[in-house]
């Protein structure tokens, strides 16, 4: 909940953005960069061909101890956290009771009774209360509120991060460590949102900005704000809370049954577990699928989409245009009978149907180091 | 070429007997950003003063251009349709929207002038 009267939180690199000529906007209570002044099309281009610089501060990070930590919080999400490996990270979802999502996140082992996670910014207070009332007694859990969160991404991400952190090589894909960054000690899992290779680096407040300087003194390292974020996660197929997943859909319809073990499908145990279930064995009435616009203009969300006969099949959850894919890009929910590739749709546009089609996911290929 | 006058939806209309040409602000360009859509108009197409004319996009949002007096559009510029980008590079020259004939000159005195445009974008900062 927010209010106009409510004063914008800031993040540690406040100052830093500004200097950095930042647009700074409001979002999920915080003041954070939009944009720079290169531009979300620039910042975007540039991620895609080099690297960009995130501060994804405002998210939440919150780390879990105590034993057994990983089967208590299987209690809330559907993925398989027991059979997580040491060092590895992974994308999971809290539901609820009607297979409806909370939040997604991202989930780490540091150790068999230590987790870390990352929760989105604008759930992140309810998402914590939400782990409290139900394991909150089993297990220890704290919301870290003295470390910035950033992210480098690109394919230049690695030689750069590397001159300044070797270790940061050695690893792959959903894996995390610490590092030592130029003298900064860092926790970093080699992951992001925008379909790139890179890193989220959590690092402690008071060395935050030191350690952005020292990224954004290296070659090819440009900052990017949420305005690039947004459109690189959009053109990689991510879904943006609030947008493609809410609390009216689960992970079935949105296409993420990929995160679902097999462990937890056949056991359930998670809230919602039997209509995800029921889900996964009869199809979902509806799906998220790629929408390819076959014309110029973009289609945002709330668009209707209807067949070729204008009956309406649902809506555009996410949409505008995508910087290297050099087109509109889109992602909507049909019903099933709707959801192959290449099936015809129209996309009401300012009163028009336009021509679009269901395209795969992702727009753009994703180029994740997997050793 | 008569003055160029502005709206507070930061179109822009510049006239010459009954004929005028539209386009957005250097402000609105700068405020959308990198500009990769743009719709304009059909020749013939009548419109009031106010009515949504055109589209324009950038990356992340769509605006629409009203049309700060009423007329028939004579002609739409193709040139920002295949190159929406040039609208960030001359929004308040090459890159106009659309052309048409006035119905009511009259209109044109609630616009602002460039002195006038210039101390209302002031107020927003």
């Amino acid at each position: 909940m927010s209010d106009s009267h409510t004063p914008l939180l800031t993040v540690p690199l406040d100052a830093l953005h500004r200097e950095l000529g930042a647009k700074m906007v409001p979002f999920a209570g915080y003041s954070m960069p939009v944009q720079y002044p290169a531009g979300v099309l620039g910042e975007h281009l540039h991620t895609r061909a080099s690297a960009g610089l995130f501060d994804v501060s405002h998210m939440g990070q919150v780390e879990i101890r105590g034993k057994d930590c990983a089967r208590w919080l299987e209690t809330l999400v559907p993925g398989d956290i027991i059979g997580l490996g040491l060092g590895k990270t992974r994308y999971t979802v809290f539901t609820n009771d009607q297979g409806g999502i909370l939040d997604d996140l991202m989930v780490s082992k540091l150790a068999d009774d230590h987790l870390f996670l990352v929760i989105n910014a604008a759930c992140k207070h309810e998402d914590f209360a939400h782990m409290q009332a139900a394991i909150g007694t089993q297990v220890e859990m704290r919301m870290i509120t003295d470390r910035a969160l950033v992210a480098l991404q690109g394919p230049k991400a690695a030689e750069a991060l590397g001159t300044l952190c070797p270790d940061a090589l050695a690893m792959t894909f959903m894996t995390i460590r610490e590092l030592d960054i130029a003298g900064i000690g860092c926790l970093a899992t080699r992951s992001g949102y925008t379909g790139e290779d890179g890193w989220e680096i959590s690092v402690p407040t008071d060395r935050a900005e030191e350690l952005v300087r020292k990224l954004l003194a290296l070659p090819g390292i440009m900052p990017a704000g949420l305005g690039a974020r947004d459109s690189l996660r959009l053109e990689a197929g991510l879904c943006l809370y609030g947008s493609d997943i809410d609390t009216a859909t689960t992970p079935v319809e949105a296409g993420l049954s990929w995160i679902l073990g097999k462990r937890r499908r056949a056991e359930g145990g998670f809230p919602g577990d039997a209509i995800i279930q029921k889900q996964l064995a009869e199809g979902p009435s509806r799906l998220r699928v790629g929408i390819q616009p076959l014309g110029r203009a973009p289609a945002r969300a709330h668009t209707e989409i209807t067949d070729e006969a204008g009956n309406r099949l649902g809506e555009i959850c996410s949409g505008g245009f995508g910087p290297s894919a050099d087109r509109p890009v889109a992602m909507g929910y049909v019903p099933k009978d709707f959801a192959a590739q290449g099936t015809k749709l129209k996309l009401m546009v300012r009163g028009k149907a336009l021509d679009a089609e269901v395209a795969s996911l992702p727009f753009v290929p994703h180029r994740y180091f997997k050793g | 070429m008569s003055e160029m006058r502005f709206t507070k939806d930061h179109e822009w209309i510049k006239v010459e007997g009954d004929q005028g040409t539209v386009g957005i602000s250097d402000y609105a360009q700068h405020a959308l950003g990198d500009v990769v859509f743009v719709e304009v108009p059909e020749p013939g197409r009548t419109i009031a003063k106010g009515d949504e004319a055109a589209v324009v996009e950038s990356v992340k949002a769509a605006s629409e251009v009203y049309s700060p007096v009423s007329g028939t559009v004579t002609k739409g510029n193709q040139a920002i349709v295949d190159q929406p980008g040039l609208v960030n590079e001359s929004a308040e020259d090459g890159a106009w929207f659309f052309k048409l004939t006035l119905s009511d000159p009259a209109e044109l005195a609630d616009l602002m002038d460039r002195a006038a445009y210039d101390a209302y974008l002031a107020t927003l900062e």
